[in-house]
């Protein structure tokens, strides 16, 4: 016999939008807003105030000015590594849906693959890095792009195949009833209701991808995106710009956070009703 | 012509293994054309078991299941019966009147057919204004009602039910109660009715099935007559005398404990 699951509950790795406490967009911002500049007030205060030595920390407002000196460079940068973190993203989340589908289908990889994907998911990934900057020329912006895959996969996978895997017992009877088998059942119900895991897994995703193809350059290879500009410009001591490219780096893992956050509401609308 | 046919029907779950149950054994139970049947017993009768044989959601270890003529596989395939559960079970992603649709669309109907349908179905359950909405939307006894216009939507001759009110407050519960037996009069439907509410089963049916457990098995059958429901039937003595006779059998005494 099925147990009785209630849908909402069981289909709900991320709390639905529905019940959240709704406040006015103003209200909302301000708050954080608050906690932030008084944040940066504080930083500055204790930097000036406590004469602390500008390699340990340096006052937010020398690294507001290193960052505007050279905003033509941390733009360029930003997008170079931006690039690599999308093509990374998109390839890496594509693999691993395709793979949780494979995995969600055939019962017995399901169940192999989830801890195996785990375990594999608790190595450090990004020091496979200098490995791949070996195996391709050192013009190529392959190996970032394919660090920020293999780094992407992970999540993605698990996630994704948690929700393919887990259909609602009524759903399973319903279309049983409706003599529906095989793909049209995944089309018009696993598929469907795994999305809200799927985004689960591409929002830690977008983040994991800006890290990764900020941080793959430390380890050599083309170097025109941020992660090389962090560590030049800390090699020449130049702490306030070595701040000023994590500063862009914070900004475009940002960015890429809020397009997943931003996708998943236009792909779920039944979400934010 | 009769719905459905059930003959020796037995149900053992993990035959042969350390969890063997047995679920049901030697039920025989006909269910005429129109005519609307509840089960009732404890927990663990196997009622929802029966139903789900009905449905061909798990197949007989013993006996043979007939729908509308047919072995029950045929008659699912066929898409012979409309079934609800008591949690609606809607799906999130469609808008009310997606749902309603879903079983139309895997039956091929064309799009003008399928929103022709699901608006008539909507119109019955008196949701027509929420076509729009996603379930989310909606409070429970709306689901509910949902729920039981996508049962409705391919018309089927056969209306399987799993306690589809029993997660529903009384008011919204008895309302809905009347909503069903209209819709099942005007359309000629036979209902196989799953509750642990004796008034419900009493109210509803024609015929209410009692069940006991250990193992799950037909106990007695209470023929019901009500005539024609109405605003009084609820308070009328031949409803208490339905409710005194099947709580008897329930009891499995011939006898009231209390004299009334």
């Amino acid at each position: 016999m099925t147990t009785a699951v209630d849908p909402l509950v069981a289909a709900d790795p991320t709390a639905p939008v529905i019940g959240r406490r709704r406040a006015g967009p103003l209200l909302a911002v301000l708050p954080p807003l608050l906690v932030g500049v008084a944040g940066l007030l504080l930083w500055e205060m204790v930097v000036k105030l406590g004469r602390v030595a500008p390699y340990v920390l340096p006052a937010p407002s020398a690294i507001g000015e290193q960052l505007w000196q050279n905003r033509a460079v941390v733009w360029r940068t930003g997008l170079a590594s931006g690039e690599n973190a999308l093509v990374g993203l998109l390839l890496g989340a594509a693999v691993a849906l395709l793979a949780a589908m494979v995995a969600a289908w055939v019962t017995f990889l399901g169940e192999v693959s989830i801890p195996v994907a785990a375990a594999l998911n608790a190595l450090p990934i990004i020091a496979l890095a200098p490995i791949l900057n070996n195996m391709f020329e050192s013009t190529s912006s392959v190996p970032r792009r394919l660090v920020v895959a293999i780094v992407v996969f992970f999540p993605v996978f698990v996630n994704a195949l948690r929700g393919l895997r887990e259909v609602d017992p009524i759903h399973r009877d319903l279309m049983a009833s409706y003599a529906a088998r095989g793909w049209t059942v995944t089309r018009l119900v696993r598929l469907p209701a795994a999305l809200p895991f799927v985004f689960t897994g591409l929002r830690q995703a977008s983040s994991l991808a800006v890290i990764a193809a900020v941080v793959a350059e430390y380890f050599g290879g083309l170097q025109n995106g941020l992660g090389s500009r962090i560590t030049s410009a800390a090699a020449n001591t130049a702490y306030p710009r070595a701040w000023a490219f994590v500063v862009g780096a914070c900004v475009l893992g940002l960015v890429f956070y809020l397009a997943a956050l931003l996708l998943e509401r236009l792909v779920m609308p039944w979400r934010r009703v | 012509m009769t719905a459905v046919v059930l003959e020796g029907v037995s149900k053992v779950f993990n035959a042969g293994r350390a969890g063997e149950v047995t679920a049901l054994t030697g039920v025989d139970l006909t269910v005429a054309s129109g005519e609307f049947v509840s089960l009732i017993g404890p927990s663990g009768c196997g009622k929802s078991t029966l139903l789900r044989l009905v449905g061909d959601l798990i197949q007989p270890s013993a006996g043979t299941v007939t729908v509308a003529g047919k072995p029950a596989r045929t008659a699912r395939a066929d898409q012979e019966y409309g079934i609800a559960f008591q949690q609606a079970g809607l799906f999130d992603w469609r808008t009310v009147q997606r749902n309603v649709e879903l079983p139309l669309e895997l039956r091929g109907a064309s799009r003008k057919e399928r929103a022709e349908r699901a608006r008539e179905m909507l119109e019955l359950v008196g949701l027509a204004e929420f076509a729009g909405h996603y379930p989310a939307q909606l409070s429970g006894g709306m689901q509910q009602r949902v729920a039981i216009a996508r049962a409705l939507a391919v018309h089927p001759p056969l209306l399987l039910m799993d306690e589809p009110f029993g997660a529903l407050d009384e008011m919204t519960r008895e309302r809905l109660q009347d909503e069903l037996l209209r819709i099942c009069a005007s359309t000629g439907t036979s209902t196989i009715f799953v509750t642990h509410s004796i008034p419900e089963a009493v109210y509803l049916s024609d015929r209410v099935v009692v069940m006991s457990a250990r193992p799950g098995r037909i106990t007695d059958v209470v023929p019901i007559d009500l005539g024609e429901r109405g605003e009084t039937t609820r308070q009328s003595p031949g409803f208490f005398t339905g409710i005194t006779k099947v709580r008897k059998a329930l009891r499995g005494d011939a006898m009231p404990l209390v004299s009334a």
